[in-house]
């Protein structure tokens, strides 16, 4: 039994003008503590399916299970991390971490506590929680988002792009620290990004996807080399240039087909 | 560096110097635009060189002022205009804000309502007030009405726009811990248009005076509309222009009062 299971997604938008399909046949497995990324060229609908995942929107076909419940009925076990941080401006950081916790009704002192912790842990102490977004960096507000969407203990997490909108050094220092405390929560994770870096240093698998309609155009596993390596020492190993290589030849002869 | 530190002291304080030297310049500037302008409404009445029946004189007004305050009845009248203008505008805002909530809730209202509400927005809602007085009776609750209906059609409008223009990535954070769309719409859509809001108010300020002083007109019983009516009826322009001072520097007064509570409300 698979900890997620995507059988034979399809989607289409529906406009006045036309109908669009973002996806098709799209199946796939993920197990418990696996970490992936959908990696493509804009528009492939990555975006499509992680909310399509996330049962924030419902396919037009397929079925998404979590522990071999559809995913509708399981409230709470996915925590979802946008591009940008989308913490809400006129709540502290304290607010903005605990919301999650107060929508669910699971706010009392332990899990409060719990999160507060994680915020520490972040390295974001001496009085953060008690300021306003506008106050912190962009990196720091991006690890606030974190801690908002992990308070509520999520299994399943999406990240949706969550470096794109960072200068670089700073991406690099939260791929870290990501990585670092996904694997230490032992959490299972799915990585939209454009990236083939941050999809080869961040993911046990990298599923490539093609675009117009967004369909898994081929599947790879990162070498067991790399997987135990932190983000920042993959990209300086040795064997991460040959699979960078193979990810980037694949994209231009996708790019190629579709000319 | 330290030499170089008291130089940066000596340009900043240079600067703030240049900064207070304006705003007075600005003062100066204001306060002669005043004096010119009632000084020379004094003169040219004392002078004959404009009709002193029609424009009255600011000695005059004064004069009167002092009189009506008197005799108490300048106050009497006040209050009940400004009472009928309060409720009016606090009536307006909250009816309009919560008419745009109902219109967010429903896609389905707010596409059979829209040509309704541009029909409304465009009528002129004072052309309401003979039916409002007549239905309510001539006192407070028709006045209070013809202040808050001018209002209440233009705040649903702004602060619907307001709601749908909110992010909705904002919503995608809420849906994604399960937030029922009550949840959606008080921990996102409404804390995220407070500022439009607030500063609907200060349009419904206005528009809530003209409602008023209309609604008085028509009533013609008592407040600072039924002195305007009056004094035009008896040809006491100095009543007319004693009533515009007095409208005018509260109106003012309650401007500055939203403004106070927007700088309170939206820590920025």
């Amino acid at each position: 039994m698979s900890f997620l299971k995507v059988q034979d997604i399809h989607h289409t938008y529906f406009t006045k003008a036309s109908a669009t399909t973002a996806l098709s046949n799209i199946s796939f497995t993920v197990e418990e503590g696996e970490f992936v990324s959908l990696l493509g060229p804009s528009g492939c609908g990555k975006t499509t399916l992680l909310s399509i995942i996330s049962s924030l929107l419902k396919a037009t076909e397929g079925s998404v299970l979590l522990k071999n419940k559809p995913v509708s009925t399981s409230k709470n076990e996915i925590g979802y991390m946008l591009q940008q941080d989308y913490l809400f401006p006129w709540k502290t950081i304290e607010e903005n971490i605990l919301l999650g916790l107060k929508l669910s009704k699971r706010l009392n002192t332990k899990t409060k506590t719990y999160a507060l912790n994680l915020l520490k842990q972040m390295g974001l102490n001496g009085g953060v929680e008690k300021q306003l977004p506008k106050q912190l960096s962009g990196g720091m507000r991006q690890r606030v988002a974190l801690v908002r969407t992990l308070a509520t203990e999520p299994k399943l997490l999406m990240l949706d792009e969550p470096f794109s909108a960072l200068d670089y050094q700073t991406k690099l220092k939260l791929e870290d620290l990501v990585s670092h405390t996904l694997k230490e929560f032992h959490k299972t994770a799915i990585l939209v990004t454009h990236d083939i870096g941050e999809a080869i240093a961040m993911s046990d698998r990298v599923f490539l996807l093609s675009t117009r309609p967004g369909t898994i155009h081929k599947i790879f596993e990162i070498p067991d080399v790399l997987r135990n390596l932190s983000p920042f020492e993959v990209r300086n190993h040795e064997a991460y240039p040959a699979v960078f290589q193979a990810i980037w030849k694949e994209l231009e002869s996708l790019e190629q087909e579709n000319e | 560096m330290n030499k170089k530190m008291s130089n940066v002291q000596l340009l900043h304080r240079n600067y703030l110097k240049s900064l207070k030297i304006e705003k007075r310049w600005v003062m100066l500037y204001q306060i002669i635009i005043f004096l010119i302008f009632f000084g020379s409404w004094e003169l040219f009445a004392q002078k004959q060189w404009i009709d002193p029946l029609i424009f009255s004189s600011p000695s005059k007004i004064l004069e009167l002022l002092i009189t009506k305050i008197q005799d108490g009845s300048l106050l009497t009248n006040l209050g009940v205009t400004l009472t009928e203008t309060v409720f009016g505008f606090i009536l307006g805002t909250l009816l309009g804000t919560l008419l745009a909530a109902i219109l967010w809730w429903s896609p389905m209202i707010s596409k059979v309502l829209d040509p309704y509400l541009v029909i409304l927005n465009a009528m002129p809602k004072v052309a309401l007030g003979p039916v409002l007085i007549v239905a309510m009776g001539p006192g407070y609750p028709s006045i209070i009405a013809m202040g808050a209906i001018i209002s209440v059609i233009i705040t649903t409008i702004v602060v619907y726009t307001s709601f749908k223009e909110v992010d909705p990535n904002y919503l995608k954070v809420l849906q994604t811990f399960g937030a029922t769309r009550y949840e959606c719409f008080k921990e996102a859509i409404l804390p995220a248009s407070f500022p439009t809001i607030i500063s609907t108010l200060k349009v419904n300020v206005g528009l809530s005076w003209v409602g008023v002083i209309v609604g008085e007109f028509l009533v013609s019983s008592k407040g600072l509309g039924y002195m305007i009516i009056y004094g035009f009826q008896v040809f006491n322009f100095t009543l007319v222009f004693l009533s515009l001072l007095v409208i005018a520097v509260f109106a003012t007064i309650m401007y500055q009062l939203v403004d106070l509570l927007e700088k309170k409300l939206i820590k920025e």
